[in-house]
């Protein structure tokens, strides 16, 4: 019966896709005009004028084009969807693990300090709802590269999660736990390495998760910022080619990317989750 | 009384209430003292602080008042010296069964060499019938089981003081009573001395060589001493029978359901301060003539 419940999961996700390329495609490609021409049209030559969404079979054989030689390189305006895509990929990745660098210590510190858990908390509290973009400006004039600002936003955006979510696990590690290391003399460093820290890291993980979550989230805008490569950038350039298919198409291939950042920390949370 | 390898003087427990200078005293004035070797149970309704005292003994919680001694040095803090069970097992659940022992062998003899350690652990894993299960996770054990692995962690250590709190209340009848049969299989051939929490009178009378008997909180204390005058080795089936049996477990039941609430709180305060440093009567039931007066038997200790 269980393989019969994905077996129908799979037909209905495969009836709506259907169905929703189906409508995307009719109401998009079936606009041809039989009436003879208005006397504006015949002076804007003849041409429809009407910009519209391009329809699904467009986007497919695009796709198709671009995935078939994904990394060309023609040019600053002009590069495959692979190389965008590794470009944030690499901003990202470095950002992410740069605030892993930091965040984890420093969860660390404050779950198990309730002393610097009240001294730090402020800082917290006021720093994590900033939105990152809004640190790009001074990013911007203190490191004076766009590139290295791109990951400082990253950076910024990725340590919130990481961080509390650290303190969280770290703080509510159960008691008796911390009472079997304290009855076994264990030093601070093995509690932490052999008892908090694997107590703790499903939690750590999950703030990882939505770390790098938010981190793809955010690296489209940053490129749309600070342009030159990037699959933020990608858009919005062709955004300003009006090319409207290859729009559609790198928003697929960012919800793409995005799901698979989050199966690969999802399986390795995975390997650290234990069961009570 | 220095002769007593673990040593209780005056042990309180107090907590400063809250808004008011009154502080809450959960027990106070807790006298007695272990043997080597003995089986000691402590029994109390909820709320008189048993646990607070066994996590002293174990360093993981502080006195407000008073001091315990083990072999002439005063208890300060935890150490493999002192294990403990927990009522809740307390295994590391992302460890194996094997690897939830070995940890704490490693850790009680750090020089050890790792199959030193495997063969040390398993020794104890097959004294708790669990050999089979070593590279189970806690999670695929049965609730009896996780305790047994509990105890053979502990055993494993070879503590000079084994302390458990409530060590089976979790578990259901049938597995209790085996692993009770267990506990006494190990404890004849290992003579640990333990000191345990139970809310179970014919769980203290089938283990133990004393029970400590306290008085309900707030202000409790240890009342009296109980004799288990039962020759050993005991089992569960055959103890029953013995003549001794339910003079202690009527002793032990008239105190939990009469006497813990007439001796308990401030009502014995003036009278108990003139018997301050003393410890608990110390009281066989066992062996009394079964119409005397529980009173007559009531002498200091000290």
């Amino acid at each position: 019966m269980h393989k019969s419940l994905s077996f129908r999961a799979a037909v209905v996700s495969l009836v709506l896709l259907t169905l929703f390329l189906g409508i995307w495609e009719g109401l998009n490609s079936a606009v041809k005009d039989k009436a003879p021409l208005s006397e504006y049209e015949l002076l804007m030559g003849g041409a429809s004028q009407e910009a519209r969404v391009p329809p699904p079979s467009d986007v497919f054989r695009l796709a198709m084009e671009e995935l078939g030689n994904p990394f060309y390189d023609a040019g600053p305006n002009d590069k495959g969807i692979g190389i965008q895509l590794g470009y944030s990929l690499y901003r990202v990745l470095t950002g992410f693990f740069l605030a892993a660098l930091i965040a984890l210590p420093i969860g660390f510190l404050v779950g198990m300090s309730p002393l610097m858990h009240k001294a730090l908390n402020p800082f917290i509290q006021v720093l994590r709802p900033i939105s990152p973009l809004a640190w790009m400006p001074l990013a911007l004039f203190i490191i004076k590269d766009s590139e290295t600002s791109a990951i400082f936003v990253i950076f910024i955006c990725s340590i919130w999660p990481m961080l509390i979510n650290t303190a969280f696990g770290v703080a509510n590690v159960r008691q008796d736990w911390v009472n079997v290391a304290r009855t076994h003399e264990l030093g601070p460093l093995q509690t932490a390495f052999q008892v908090i820290l694997p107590a703790a890291a499903p939690t750590i993980l999950t703030g990882m998760r939505i770390s790098i979550g938010i981190a793809w989230l955010v690296i489209v805008a940053a490129e749309m910022l600070v342009g030159g490569t990037g699959i933020g950038y990608y858009v919005w350039n062709e955004w300003n080619n009006l090319d409207l298919a290859s729009v559609i198409f790198s928003i697929v291939m960012i919800g793409m990317v995005g799901m698979l950042l989050d199966i690969a920390l999802g399986s390795i949370s995975r390997l650290v989750e234990y069961e009570e | 009384m220095s002769s007593h390898f673990v040593e209780v003087q005056g042990l309180a427990k107090r907590y400063p209430s809250p808004g008011g200078a009154q502080a809450l005293t959960v027990f106070e004035n807790a006298n007695f003292g272990i043997n080597k070797g003995e089986f000691v149970c402590i029994i109390g309704h909820s709320g008189c602080g048993k646990s607070t005292i066994l996590n002293i003994l174990a360093g993981l919680d502080e006195a407000s008042d008073g001091v315990v001694i083990m072999n002439g040095k005063e208890v300060s803090g935890p150490s493999l010296e002192r294990g403990v069970v927990f009522q809740n097992y307390s295994l590391l659940p992302w460890r194996s069964t094997l690897k939830n022992i070995t940890f704490a062998v490693q850790a009680r003899w750090p020089g050890w060499s790792r199959d030193q350690v495997v063969e040390h652990s398993m020794k104890f894993l097959e004294l708790v019938g669990l050999k089979g299960v070593e590279q189970r996770k806690p999670s695929q054990l049965s609730g009896g089981m996780r305790q047994r692995v509990s105890i053979a962690r502990a055993f494993a250590t070879q503590p000079q003081l084994l302390l458990m709190d409530e060590p089976f209340g979790a578990l259901d009848a049938l597995t209790r009573g085996m692993i009770q049969e267990e506990l006494i299989k190990i404890w004849e051939e290992t003579h640990q001395t333990v000191f345990m929490i139970t809310h179970d009178v014919d769980e203290a009378i089938l283990l133990s060589d004393r029970i400590l008997l306290m008085t309900n909180g707030p202000q409790a204390r240890v009342a009296e001493s109980v004799q288990v005058s039962i020759p050993r080795p005991r089992s569960r089936t055959d103890i029953i029978h013995h003549p001794a049996y339910y003079k202690i477990r009527n002793h032990l039941v008239d105190f939990l359901v009469n006497r813990s609430k007439e001796l308990s709180g401030s009502a014995q305060r003036q009278d108990f301060s003139a018997v301050d440093s003393t410890h608990p009567a110390v009281v066989d039931p066992g062996t009394a003539a079964e119409t005397a007066p529980t009173i007559t038997y009531r002498q200091a200790a000290g």
